[in-house]
């Protein structure tokens, strides 16, 4: 394990700089529901992108090609702020 | 230029000249007026603030938090339980060490619902990791508005000044104010130490941390409070270079020879300074001490110029439903029971939901400081 740092090493504010300490630390294991990406419905607006919290919503050229689910809590936001007619995100009991 | 400004039009106008970037507030009385004066500037175009109104000082507290992490000048305006409702979210500011400027019209909390001016709002919050600054009058109240943007930034905390609710947020006072200009030349532009927009520096903000870290966290967001003060300092010194107006953390009203003092905060200072003087005519040796930082605590200094008298009667306009008197009282005896000589130290809570203190009180208060002594631990002043 790396050495621990001490209180004066730390970034003001509680901040993380190192992404890349972010990216092992998976946080999706606790969600109890998750988003359902329909490939055939969505009309590529981004909204999805745009407001999920944790940047779970996967684009790729400027696409979005799917969720994931390692980080994904399955709030619900990206479905919800989905167009209506459009509904590309529906949201599914997680299976054990 | 001269103008006649009730402390919450001093307080709108002082944002107006800050122009800060984003503004997210819900209206609260006796606050109230700080936010719609300042919206009416916005419709007026005379700032360039983005305007946030939102369902709840939860959610403007926390609009606030999102705006200053994505490093924007971010000012609210709130009292009482709009303060109490943001109470979780103040702590988040804290640790987050984001430089939020709040004005405050202090006032009472329910219940009984009051919405008169005491300082259990302020005072509730003073382990949020805060800054806190108390104004006697709306001349200080405007000044120590513009101030606090510079001491927040600098020394990446929050900060709250809080104006008495009613006595101050009501009432008008002639006052000297300053060019948008001169004061926007004062604040300079605003450095964010890190901004969660920026995505050519991505960063994590408000990480989960656990027993190997949130205390170290912790200590170096308590580093950040004890560094506060001499940044503090340096600000209202620079504030005095600049526009002529000088303020210390503690004011020392007539204490030269005094044996007897009394330590209050607020605008009671002015009913203090009269009874004060009066006593003084009577050739009996009283002055005052008035705290105008209470986060961070001075406590150096309020041990090296109260230790010296015989006497400190301590005020406060809040209870802290311990048994044992308010907030100051409390921190004032630990912070005076290792001095070379320790005074004796009377306990007064005063004020609550606005109840007078009048001049009449300051001087009860005063002759009792004088002999020394007092029958209860606690006095609540007018109380029937
Ligand atoms: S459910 Fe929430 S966390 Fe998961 S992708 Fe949608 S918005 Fe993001
Ligand atoms: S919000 Fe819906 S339609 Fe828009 S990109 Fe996301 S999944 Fe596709």
């Amino acid at each position: 394990m790396a050495k621990l740092k001490s209180w004066k090493e730390l970034p003001c504010g509680a901040i993380i700089e190192d992404m890349k300490a972010v990216r092992e630390n998976k946080t999706g294991a606790w969600r109890s529901v998750r988003p359902c990406w329909n490939k055939d419905k969505c009309i590529q607006c981004l909204n999805c992108w745009i407001f999920c919290p944790d940047a779970a919503v996967i684009v790729e050229d400027g696409k979005v090609t799917g969720i994931n689910y390692d980080y994904c809590k399955g709030c619900g936001i990206c479905a919800n702020v989905c167009p209506t007619k459009v509904q590309a995100i529906t949201m599914e009991e997680e299976r054990k | 230029m001269i103008l006649a400004k009730t402390g919450n039009e001093a307080l709108a106008y002082a944002m107006k000249q800050i122009n800060p970037d984003v503004v997210a507030a819900y209206p609260i009385t006796p606050s109230t007026e700080i936010v719609q004066i300042f919206a009416q500037y916005v419709s007026d175009g005379k700032v360039d603030s983005e305007f946030v109104a939102v369902e709840s000082e939860h959610s403007a507290m926390s609009a606030c938090i999102g705006s200053a992490a994505s490093g924007c000048r971010t000012m609210t305006a709130t009292a009482s339980q709009g303060l109490a409702l943001m109470h979780e979210m103040l702590f988040i500011a804290g640790g987050l060490r984001l430089p939020i400027v709040v004005p405050i019209a202090s006032r009472s909390l329910s219940s009984p619902l009051n919405i008169h001016g005491d300082h259990s709002d302020s005072l509730a919050s003073r382990d949020s990791g805060w800054m806190q600054f108390f104004c006697e009058s709306v001349q200080e109240g405007y000044d120590t508005l513009i101030q606090c943007v510079k001491i927040a930034e600098r020394a990446s905390l929050p900060a709250i000044c809080a104006v008495d609710g009613f006595i101050l947020s009501h009432c008008m006072e002639r006052i000297e104010t300053f060019e948008d200009k001169s004061v926007r030349e004062f604040l300079g532009p605003y450095k964010p130490n890190w901004n969660l927009l920026d995505y050519k520096k991505p960063i994590l903000v408000g990480p989960a941390t656990m027993q190997d870290y949130y205390f170290e966290f912790k200590r170096s967001q308590i580093e950040g409070m004890n560094n506060a003060l001499p940044v503090i300092e340096e600000v209202q010194e620079e504030f005095k270079q600049k526009f002529g107006r000088g303020y210390g953390v503690i004011e020392e009203y007539r204490t030269d020879d005094a044996e007897a003092v009394v330590l209050l905060m607020g605008s009671a200072c002015g009913t203090m300074r009269e009874a004060v003087d009066a006593m003084r005519n009577q050739g009996k040796k009283v002055g005052m001490v008035k705290l105008r930082v209470f986060r961070p605590l001075p406590h150096k200094l309020l041990k090296e110029t109260l230790a010296k008298f015989k006497t400190v009667a301590v005020m406060d306009r809040a209870d802290a439903v311990n048994s044992y008197g308010g907030p100051l009282f409390t921190e004032l005896t630990s912070v005076l029971y290792d001095a070379p000589q320790r005074p004796n130290v009377l306990s007064y809570v005063y004020g609550l939901g606005g109840k007078e203190f009048s001049l009449a009180d300051a001087a009860t208060v005063l002759e009792q400081a004088h002999a020394g002594k007092k029958e209860d631990l606690v006095t609540y002043v007018g109380v029937r």
